[in-house]
């Protein structure tokens, strides 16, 4: 296990490094001067030198390259032109409002789709099935920034017990300062006050998020189960006399959860990439607002911020995904061992 | 006599061309049917939009005072928008962007991962590692953030979307066919071939370039919704066509300014992208089934 854990961490820092190089030429590469992008048409050319000086475009592109990726490993951004602080401490602070976001959506998606695509298979070619086929295409093929439309709709005419925008009630005065999450953070300070606005607010927006990937796991989870279902040892089981619902939950659930929680890794750029709009459409302070407004106003330095960090994001989730199928399916850890 | 026809009756069925077995497969698969009609009505709309809008000066950049925020109604099917445009005329209009959006980056993007996977496949080796792990690089970048960045930059319209969305797209090709082909390298075919002295060049695209082609086809067709979608996301955000030319996801956007109460004006453009999306996925979904391929 030790050795899956540093091979996959070794080729985790290579995509990385990768990606920030990557990011750096395109941002780099694309016609039009920085400086002058970002100070706008009406600068003269003295301010635009000024701030090509300050930004150190003037310098050799590998100096500039370098420059950049020694300020990456000690966490230095660059300044962003937009808010006049390190794009850092401007990420760090969107970062938790996102980061609970995407767990919310995460976890939803799992107690919503996995049950669902069990029961699809369990009652296979019924109206059960027909139902949850219904749910998943709908959810695979509503665009998120519809769908967090018509649940703000909704909303707004019929459940009004839900917000439309932002993450806690403004007459409520909380600072979660602990870990920045504020459900993790109001059940810390003992406020389940808070926690239940918290979740208030965050349910429309977790859900129009969730809708894709409900879908998409759904459906694996589906047909994963029903091709375990028909493996040489399931039918043992059924042969011992083991109660169907048993075999069902404890046999196949545990197989069958593979394929599932592999499209989750997958889906996560998607979601990340989606979170842009959910967060747009429901005013949700957290990295990707932040990347919307930046990217209007041509902050280059934080757009590279925002997209590094989302592929950080990205890359994270799916060697820890990595590894929860490693101590699921033993097979799946050595054949990580054994492949160069 | 009798039952020397009808045996001829049983050999006749029986020598289906592969062609009216396709059709006949085809046509017993809702999902596919149903699917390819929308589809096809889709690409009707947009094609011969001046005469299916009922109000072609919708499309520009039309006043009508008078009719201003009206909804849905026979005169106007889907409500009019802020200045009075009969929404319904810019929805079919609005295909036209979104389908030209799709031949656009699908025209570059297919060609260019196949012709990747090919030979990321094929040759194996240094050229297997530097592809694959570009491509794996590639795919770590989240599209939406990066198309993003790319549009705001080169500043946004139709076509720096359509490059921001190219630039990103050919990679889910070059995985899948790379997959398809490192399995088929092990077949006895592509051994003859080389035996034979086949080129790299006639292996590559006679041999293993047609096993491809069914899983290419799904792909293809479950990728022009999300293309369709990624473009609206896009529009939606401001970063994609820009007005007066009718985009669906600019036309919900703009709309979504007069929520609660003219509801129509975000909703039934965002109805219509579903509804394209929609019918490319069943179609897609149809053509898996048919084919028996995975993606």
């Amino acid at each position: 296990m030790a050795f899956y854990l540093t091979k996959r961490a070794i080729s985790l820092l290579m995509v990385l490094l990768g990606l920030a190089v990557m990011i750096f030429i395109i941002a780099r590469i694309v016609p039009g001067d920085p400086a002058r992008i970002a100070l706008g048409p009406l600068a003269t050319a003295t301010q635009v030198e000024e701030l090509r000086q300050e930004m150190g475009l003037n310098d050799p592109f590998y100096v500039q390259l370098w420059n950049y990726l020694s300020g990456l490993v000690q966490g230095d951004l660059g300044k962003s032109l937009l808010t006049s602080r390190p794009v850092m401490d401007d990420i760090l602070q969107a970062l938790p409002a996102t980061f609970e976001l995407v767990l919310v959506t995460i976890i939803l998606q799992i107690v919503i789709s996995i049950p669902l695509g069990v029961l699809a298979a369990y009652y296979r070619d019924s109206w059960v099935d027909n139902v949850t086929r219904i749910i998943s295409l709908i959810g695979v093929v509503t665009p998120g920034f519809v769908l967090a439309i018509i649940l703000q709709l909704l909303a707004s005419y019929y459940f009004t017990f839900f917000p439309v925008a932002g993450r806690l009630s403004p007459s409520l005065d909380f600072q979660a300062s602990i870990t920045g999450l504020l459900l993790v953070d109001s059940m810390l300070a003992g406020r389940p006050d808070i926690f239940l606005d918290a979740l208030r607010y965050i349910f429309l927006p977790a859900l129009a998020l969730a809708a894709a990937g409900i879908g998409q796991v759904m459906r694996i989870t589906r047909s994963s189960m029903i091709d375990v279902g028909s493996r040489d040892f399931i039918e043992a089981a059924r042969a011992y006399g083991i109660p169907e619902r048993v075999v069902t939950l404890r046999y196949m659930l545990r197989v069958a959860s593979v394929a599932p929680l592999t499209i989750l890794g997958l889906e996560f750029a998607s979601l990340i990439g989606n979170a842009f709009i959910v967060e747009f459409v429901f005013s949700w302070p957290g990295i990707a607002s932040y990347g919307v407004r930046t990217i209007l106003q041509k902050d280059l330095n934080a757009v590279i911020g925002v997209v590094l960090v989302s592929g950080v994001f990205f890359v994270i989730a799916n060697l820890a995904i990595d590894v929860l199928l490693g101590i699921i399916d033993p097979r799946h850890r050595i054949r990580g061992e054994q492949s160069a | 006599m009798t039952s020397h026809s009808q045996f001829d009756d049983m050999r006749q069925q029986r020598t289906l061309t592969s062609r009216q077995m396709a059709w006949y497969r085809f046509s017993r698969n809702p999902s596919a049917l149903v699917g390819s009609a929308i589809v096809i009505s889709v690409f009707i709309a947009a094609i011969f939009a001046p005469y299916i809008a009922p109000s072609p000066q919708s499309a520009g950049a039309h006043v009508d005072f008078v009719n201003r925020h009206s909804p849905p109604s026979w005169e106007f099917l889907f409500g009019t928008d802020n200045v009075g445009r009969d929404i319904f005329s810019r929805v079919v209009y609005g295909y036209r962007v979104s389908l030209g959006l799709v031949l656009g980056v699908l025209g570059f993007a297919v060609p260019f991962g196949v012709v990747l996977g090919l030979a990321a496949g094929y040759f194996g080796g240094r050229t297997e590692f530097i592809i694959m792990r570009f491509t794996d690089i590639m795919l770590a970048i989240p599209p939406l953030a990066m198309a993003l960045a790319i549009t705001a930059v080169l500043s946004p319209n139709l076509i720096n979307a359509m490059i921001a969305i190219t630039l990103l797209w050919w990679t889910w090709h070059t995985r899948l066919i790379y997959r398809i082909v490192r399995a088929q390298m092990a077949e006895d075919y592509v051994e003859a071939a080389k035996v034979a002295g086949a080129s790299h060049f006639h292996i590559m695209f006679r041999e293993l370039l047609p096993n491809c082609v069914s899983a290419i086809s799904v792909k293809i067709s479950l990728d022009a919704g999300f293309v369709i979608l990624f473009g609206a996301a896009l529009s939606f955000l401001g970063l994609g066509v820009q007005p007066p030319t009718p985009d669906l996801g600019t036309m919900v956007s703009t709309g979504s300014e007069y929520l609660p109460e003219f509801w129509w004006e975000a909703l039934m453009p965002g109805l219509a992208i579903l509804y394209a999306i929609l019918g490319f996925n069943l179609l897609g979904d149809g053509l898996r089934d048919m084919m028996d391929v995975e993606l």
